[in-house]
C-alpha cells in the first residue's frame, strides 16, 4: 500500500501555547516555506490526520482532550511536540496547573524545542516524524502479517 | 356488483352506530375492510373477464334520482343547521344557492336520458385504490384510535361517528368515481366535503370547528362551481354526461369544473382547508387529506384533461398547479411539525398533478395517473406513520424523531420507504418527472418548465432534511416503548410493501395499466412512453435497490473500531455530551435547518394566495367574456 | 454496442486516475497562482494509498455502507451518460448519488457533520434547477434527452444555449467544491467546521469519498463537453480543450474569491439560474 509518509497529514493542536509556536506552524504553510510542496496539508480533524503537532504544555483542562483527539486518530500515527513548552513544560513547568510536557500525556515521538520554534526547525521536525511515521506503518503491516 | 360496492360501506356505517361495543367494532371494521376489498376484487376481475371494456350502466334511474334529490336537501339542511348552530353564514349562503341551482336545473331542464354509471380503466384504479388504501386506513384506525384517546383524555370519545363517517366516507368514493353523470358526482362530491367537515372538527376545540368551517366554505364554492357546471350543462348542450362535457367543450363549465377539482385538491387560493384539516385524528388526514379525498379532485380534472390541452382554462388550471409545486414545496421547509410538512407536500404534489392535467396532452396525463398512484401509497404510509410515532414518542416533532432508526427502527423504516418514495430516483415519482418535464417542454409552456425545475429543488430539501433526521445513529436520551399495535403495523407493512412492489413492478404498470387508461382518455391506440425508456427505468431501478444491499455485505466484512465522534475533544462519555467553557456538562443537540426567514409561511402564504386569486379571477373573466383564446 | 462498452468500461476504469491527475493539476496551478511549488502532480494519488493503508476506523457502522453506496451510484450515473443514455435520467442519478453523501454525514449524528450534510443540502437545492434546466436546453435544441442524440449534431449545441453554458459553469462551480460555494467541505485547510460532511469520515470511507468525487468531476466535465461536440471529429478536440479551459478557470475562480455565505449562494444561483437558464430556455421555445 501507498507510503504515509509521502502523504502526511497534519492536526495541529494548541494544549496552553502562548501562540508563539502557533504562529510559527503557520508560518509553514506561507509560501516562503510552503509545507504543501512534502504534500502535508493541515486539517483540523484527528480521523483524517497521521501527525499531531501539539505546542504548549499539557494543563489539567487539556489533558483529557488531548488524550481524546490522540486516540480519535487512526493507526498509524506520530506526535510532534513544537516549542520547549510542549518538550518539557518549559518555563511554566512548575506551575500549579501544568503537568509538564506532552509526553506526560501521550507518547511523543518528535521533540522541537525553541521558544518560539523556528519554521525551519518545525519543517525539519515533521521530516523525521516522516521517517517515524513509515517505520510504524512497517511494524504494522509486519503485525498484520 | 355496483350497489355492493356503495352499498356495503354505507351499510356498515349505519351498523358502527348501532355496535357500541370496542371490540366487536374492531372486528367488524376488519371484516368490513376485507369485504370491501374483495368485492372489489370480484368485481375488478369481473370487469376484466368481461373484455375490460368501458361498460355503462343505469339507464333509468328515477327514484334514485328523487332520493338523491333529498339527500341534497338533507346536505343543504345539515349545513344549514350546524352553521346557525356555530354562527357562521357564508355556508348557508353557498349550500343554499348551489343546491337551489341544482334542483332548478333537475326540474326545468329537458335532459336526454343516458347512462348514470361507468366503468373504464380509470374507474377501476380508483376504485382499486379507494378499496384498499382505503380499507387499510380503516384497520389502522382501530389500533390508532385506541392510542389516541389515550393520549387525548381531553378529547370526548365519540368513535362510532368516526367509524361511520370512514366507510360512508368510502361509500362515497366509491360512488363518485363510478358515476357519470353529472348530478351523481355532485352529490357524492357533497357527501365527501360534508364528511370532511365533520371529521375536522371531531376534537371540537374551536380550532377544530374553525378549520372545519375553512374547509366546509371552500369545498362549497367548489361545490357551487359544480352547480354552475351542470346548469350551463344542461342549458348549452341538454346532457349531463361527464363525457359530454369533455366532447362539446364550452369553456364555462370546464373553468367551473376545474374550479371545483381545484378546490378539492387544495390548490393555492384555497389550500389553507387542507392545513386547517390537520387537527383532526391522524387517520382521516391520511385518508381523507391525503390517500383518496383530494384525489377526487385531481380525479375530476383527469377526466376533463383531455378538453382542456392549449385552451385558456387549461392555461389557467396548469399554471395554478405549478405555481401551487413551487410555493407549497418552498413552504414546506420551513414546517418542524411533520403533519404540517406532510400537508405542504401532499399540496404541492397534487399541484404538479393539476399541472400535468391542465396542459392536457397525452404524456402529461400518463404522468399525472402515474404520480397519482404513487402518491396515494407513500402518502397514506407516511401519514400512518407519522401517526403511530405521535402516539410513541408523544410529539409528531420531526426534531423529535432524531435517530428515530434506533430508537423504533420499524416506522423508521416505514417512513424512510415513504419519503424515498415520494422524492428519490429509482420510485415512481422520477419517471413521472421525466415525462412531466418533457411534456411541458413539448407543450412550450415555459413557466411550468421553470416551476417544475425550482420546486423539485425545494422538494428535495424538505425531504431530504427530515429522512436525515430519521437515519441519525444517535444514542437516544431516554428509551421509548413501542406502542404501535398490531392492526397498525399490518396497514403499514402493506403500504411498504406495495410501494415496493409498485417501484419493482413499475413497467408492468405503466403499460398494463396506465396505457390503457390514457387510451381511454384520448382514444388512441398507440403507447406514451416507448419500451425502453421504461427499460431503463427498470435497470436503474434495480441497481439502485441491489447497490446498497450489496454494500451493506461489503462493508460488513470489514473490521472497524467504534471511535466518538469528533466534538473538539471534548465529548464526554458516549457521544451525547459535551464539557462546555464552564466546566459543565451540556446535552449535545442537533437541529434541522428550517429557513424559517426565507421560506416561512408567514411571509409566503399572503402574496402567493393573492397570486394564485387574481389568476383564478382573471381567467373567470376572460371565459366569461368569452375570450377563447388568447 | 461493442463500442459503447468499451466506452463505458473506459470511463469506469480512467475516471478515478484522470480526476485524480486534474485533481493534483488543480493543486499545482493554485500553488503556482499563490507563488508556492506546491505538491506533484501525483499527491491526490499519493493520499489515496495513504487512507487505504491507514487502519480503519469509524463512528458507526452504516457511513462505510452509505459511502460506497454513493460511489457506485455515481459509477452508474456516469456510465449512462458514457453509454449515451438519457441526459435527464443521469442527472436526477447524480442527485440521488449526492443523497447518500449527505445520509453518510447525517448518520454520524456529530455536530460538523450535521452542518456539512445540512449545506450540502442547501446547496443541492441552489444547483439543482439549473441542471435540470440544461438537460431541457439540450432537449430543446437538439430535439432529445439521449446523449447519442445530442452528440450528432451538426452544430454544437452552445451556439444555441450560451446562457445555460454560464449558468452550468457558476453552479458547477457548487459540485466542484470551489470557492465561494465550498460550503459544505473544502479542499482547503482549516475552516469553521472543520471538514465540514467528510468530518467523520477516514481513511477508507474518505478514499471512496474522494474517487466518488473524481467520478463526479468527470461526469460534470463530460456535460460541459456535450455542450461543444458536434457531429465532426475535430469538435471533439475544440471540446476537449475547452474544457480544460474551463477546468482552468474553475481554479481560478476558486483561487480569487472567497467563501459566500449560504443565503447569497441560493439566492446568487436560483437568480442566474433563472436570468441565464430561464432566459435561454423562454428563447429557445419561442423559436421551436
Amino acid at each position: 500500500m501507498g507510503k504515509v509518509s509521502k502523504s502526511p497529514w497534519l492536526l495541529h493542536y494548541d494544549a496552553s501555547s502562548c501562540n508563539g509556536c502557533d504562529i510559527e506552524v503557520l508560518d509553514c504553510l506561507t509560501p516562503k516555506y510552503d509545507i504543501e510542496r512534502f504534500g502535508i496539508i493541515n486539517t483540523g480533524d484527528p480521523f483524517q490526520a497521521d501527525i499531531f503537532l501539539i505546542t504548549g504544555g499539557v494543563n489539567s483542562q487539556t489533558e483529557s482532550v488531548v488524550k481524546q483527539i490522540y486516540s480519535q486518530m487512526p493507526e498509524p500515527k506520530v506526535v510532534v511536540a513544537v516549542g520547549i513548552c510542549a518538550c518539557t513544560g518549559g518555563v511554566f513547568k512548575e506551575c500549579y496547573n501544568i503537568k509538564g510536557g506532552i509526553d506526560t500525556v501521550i507518547p511523543v515521538d518528535v521533540y522541537v524545542p525553541g521558544c518560539a520554534a523556528r519554521p525551519e526547525a518545525i519543517i525539519d521536525g515533521v521530516v523525521k516524524a516522516l521517517k517515524v511515521l513509515d517505520a510504524k506503518q512497517a511494524a504494522l503491516e509486519a503485525k498484520g502479517r | 356488483m355496483i350497489p355492493l360496492l356503495i352499498g356495503i360501506p354505507a351499510v356498515l356505517a349505519v351498523l358502527f352506530q348501532i355496535v357500541r361495543n370496542e371490540k366487536a367494532r374492531g372486528y367488524i371494521v376488519y371484516a368490513g375492510a376485507g369485504i370491501i376489498m374483495l368485492t372489489t376484487v370480484v368485481f375488478v376481475a369481473r370487469w376484466i373477464t368481461a373484455g375490460a371494456q368501458t361498460q355503462m350502466f343505469y339507464l333509468e334511474t328515477e327514484t334514485i334520482d328523487h332520493l338523491m334529490t333529498v339527500g341534497d336537501v338533507f346536505l343543504m339542511c345539515l349545513i344549514i343547521w350546524l352553521s346557525v348552530k356555530h354562527g357562521k353564514v357564508l355556508p348557508i349562503i353557498l349550500s343554499v344557492v348551489q343546491t337551489g341551482i341544482v334542483l332548478y336545473t333537475e326540474f326545468t331542464a329537458e335532459v336526454a336520458e343516458a347512462p348514470h354509471m361507468m366503468a373504464d380503466w380509470l374507474t377501476i384504479l380508483m376504485c382499486v385504490i379507494i378499496a384498499f388504501i382505503g380499507g387499510f386506513i380503516c384497520i389502522y384506525t382501530v389500533g390508532y384510535m385506541k392510542g389516541y384517546h389515550k393520549h387525548h383524555t381531553e378529547v370526548k370519545d365519540r368513535q362510532p361517528f368516526f367509524f361511520s363517517m370512514l366507510f360512508l366516507f368510502l361509500a362515497a368514493m366509491f360512488g363518485l368515481v363510478l358515476s357519470q353523470n353529472l348530478i351523481w358526482i355532485y352529490f357524492f362530491w357533497e357527501i365527501t366535503s360534508v364528511i370532511s367537515f365533520l371529521m375536522i372538527g371531531y376534537t371540537r376545540t374551536d380550532e377544530a370547528v374553525n378549520n372545519s368551517f375553512c374547509a366546509l366554505w371552500m369545498n362549497l364554492l367548489g361545490g357551487l362551481g359544480f352547480a354552475v357546471a351542470i346548469a350551463v350543462m344542461a342549458q348549452v348542450s341538454g346532457s349531463l354526461q361527464l363525457l359530454h362535457v369533455v366532447e362539446v367543450g364550452a369553456a364555462l363549465p370546464l373553468m367551473c369544473l376545474a374550479l371545483a377539482g381545484m378546490t378539492k385538491s387544495a390548490q393555492l387560493p384555497f389550500s389553507t382547508w387542507l392545513l386547517g384539516a390537520m387537527v383532526a385524528p391522524t387517520p382521516s388526514s391520511a385518508l381523507l387529506h391525503s390517500a383518496t379525498m383530494v384525489k377526487a379532485g385531481v380525479y375530476l380534472l383527469i377526466r376533463i384533461s383531455p378538453a382542456l390541452e392549449g385552451n385558456l382554462v387549461g392555461i389557467i388550471v396548469s399554471s395554478i398547479g405549478g405555481f401551487t409545486f413551487i410555493m407549497a414545496s418552498m413552504m414546506a421547509i420551513a414546517q418542524n411539525d411533520a403533519k404540517k410538512v406532510l400537508a405542504f407536500s401532499t399540496i404541492s404534489n397534487l399541484g404538479l398533478i393539476v399541472g400535468c392535467t391542465g396542459i392536457g396532452a397525452e404524456e402529461t396525463v400518463w404522468a399525472a395517473v402515474f404520480l397519482m398512484i404513487f402518491h396515494s401509497v407513500s402518502k397514506s404510509m407516511l401519514f400512518q406513520s407519522v401517526g403511530a410515532a405521535e402516539n410513541t414518542l408523544g410529539s409528531r416533532d420531526i426534531e423529535d424523531m432524531h435517530g428515530l432508526i434506533i430508537r423504533v427502527p420499524k416506522l423508521a423504516y416505514i417512513m424512510g420507504i415513504g419519503i424515498a418514495g415520494m422524492y428519490l430516483a429509482p420510485f415512481g415519482m422520477l419517471i413521472s418527472k421525466w415525462v412531466a418535464l418533457k411534456a411541458f417542454v413539448d407543450s412550450g409552456n415555459v413557466i411550468l418548465v421553470l416551476c417544475i425545475a425550482y420546486g423539485s429543488a425545494t422538494t428535495m430539501f424538505y425531504w431530504t432534511k427530515w429522512l436525515a433526521k430519521l437515519i441519525c445513529y444517535h444514542i437516544p436520551r431516554d428509551k421509548v416503548k413501542d406502542v404501535t399495535r398490531r392492526d397498525e403495523y399490518v396497514s403499514m407493512f402493506f403500504h411498504a410493501a406495495s410501494m415496493l412492489l409498485l417501484c419493482l413492478l413499475l413497467p408492468a404498470i405503466a403499460v398494463f395499466v396506465i396505457n390503457p387508461i390514457v387510451r381511454n382518455l384520448f382514444g388512441n391506440t398507440h403507447d406514451v412512453i416507448s419500451m425502453s425508456v421504461l427499460t431503463t427505468m427498470a435497470i436503474m431501478l434495480v441497481s439502485i435497490f441491489i447497490v446498497p444491499a450489496v454494500m451493506f455485505f461489503v462493508s460488513r466484512r470489514s473490521h472497524k473500531e467504534l471511535v466518538p465522534i469528533y466534538m473538539n475533544g471534548v465529548n464526554n462519555g458516549d457521544n451525547r455530551f459535551f464539557i462546555n467553557s464552564f466546566g459543565g456538562q451540556d446535552h449535545l443537540y442537533l437541529s434541522n435547518w428550517y429557513l424559517r426567514f426565507e421560506f416561512g409561511r408567514r411571509h409566503l402564504r399572503i402574496p402567493s394566495i393573492i397570486v394564485a386569486a387574481a389568476v383564478l379571477v382573471v381567467g373567470f373573466c376572460l371565459v366569461i367574456g368569452g375570450v377563447t383564446w388568447l | 454496442m461493442a463500442v459503447k462498452v468499451g466506452i463505458v468500461l473506459a470511463y469506469l476504469v480512467l475516471a478515478p486516475f484522470i480526476g485524480g491527475l486534474l485533481d493534483g493539476l488543480d493543486r499545482i496551478i493554485s500553488a503556482r497562482m499563490q507563488r508556492r511549488k506546491g505538491p506533484s502532480i501525483l499527491q491526490p494519488f499519493y493520499d489515496l494509498g495513504k487512507l487505504f493503508s491507514k487502519q480503519l476506523i469509524a463512528v458507526n457502522n452504516v457511513q462505510l455502507l452509505l459511502n460506497l453506496s454513493y460511489l457506485v451510484i455515481l459509477m452508474i450515473a456516469g456510465a449512462m451518460l458514457f453509454s449515451g443514455a438519457d441526459l435527464l435520467m443521469v442527472l436526477f442519478i447524480l442527485s440521488t448519488a449526492d443523497m447518500f453523501l449527505i445520509m453518510a454525514a447525517s448518520s454520524d449524528s456529530s455536530p460538523y457533520a450535521n452542518m456539512g450534510a445540512s449545506r450540502e443540502m442547501m446547496q443541492m437545492m441552489a444547483y439543482e434547477p439549473l441542471t435540470l434546466l440544461v438537460a431541457v436546453g439540450f432537449y430543446l435544441t437538439t430535439g432529445s434527452f439521449h446523449v447519442g442524440d445530442i452528440i450528432q449534431q451538426p452544430v454544437s449545441a452552445i451556439l444555441w444555449m450560451p446562457g445555460l453554458l454560464v449558468g452550468f459553469m457558476f453552479t458547477a462551480a457548487i459540485k466542484f467544491r470551489k470557492s465561494p460555494f465550498d460550503l459544505s467541505t473544502s479542499h482547503h485547510a482549516h475552516q469553521e467546521m472543520v471538514k465540514g460532511i467528510t468530518t467523520e469520515m477516514s481513511g477508507s470511507a474518505l478514499a471512496i469519498m474522494n474517487i466518488a468525487e473524481y467520478y463526479e468531476m468527470i461526469v460534470l466535465l463530460g456535460i460541459f463537453f456535450l455542450f461543444f461536440v458536434n457531429s465532426t471529429w475535430w469538435s471533439w478536440i475544440v471540446a476537449f480543450v475547452i474544457c480544460l479551459v474551463l477546468f482552468f478557470m474553475e481554479t481560478l475562480w476558486d483561487n480569487i474569491s472567497a467563501r459566500l455565505k449560504w443565503k447569497t449562494v441560493l439566492y446568487g444561483c436560483w437568480v442566474v439560474t433563472l436570468i441565464a437558464g430561464g432566459v435561454n430556455i423562454l428563447i429557445l421555445m419561442l423559436d421551436r
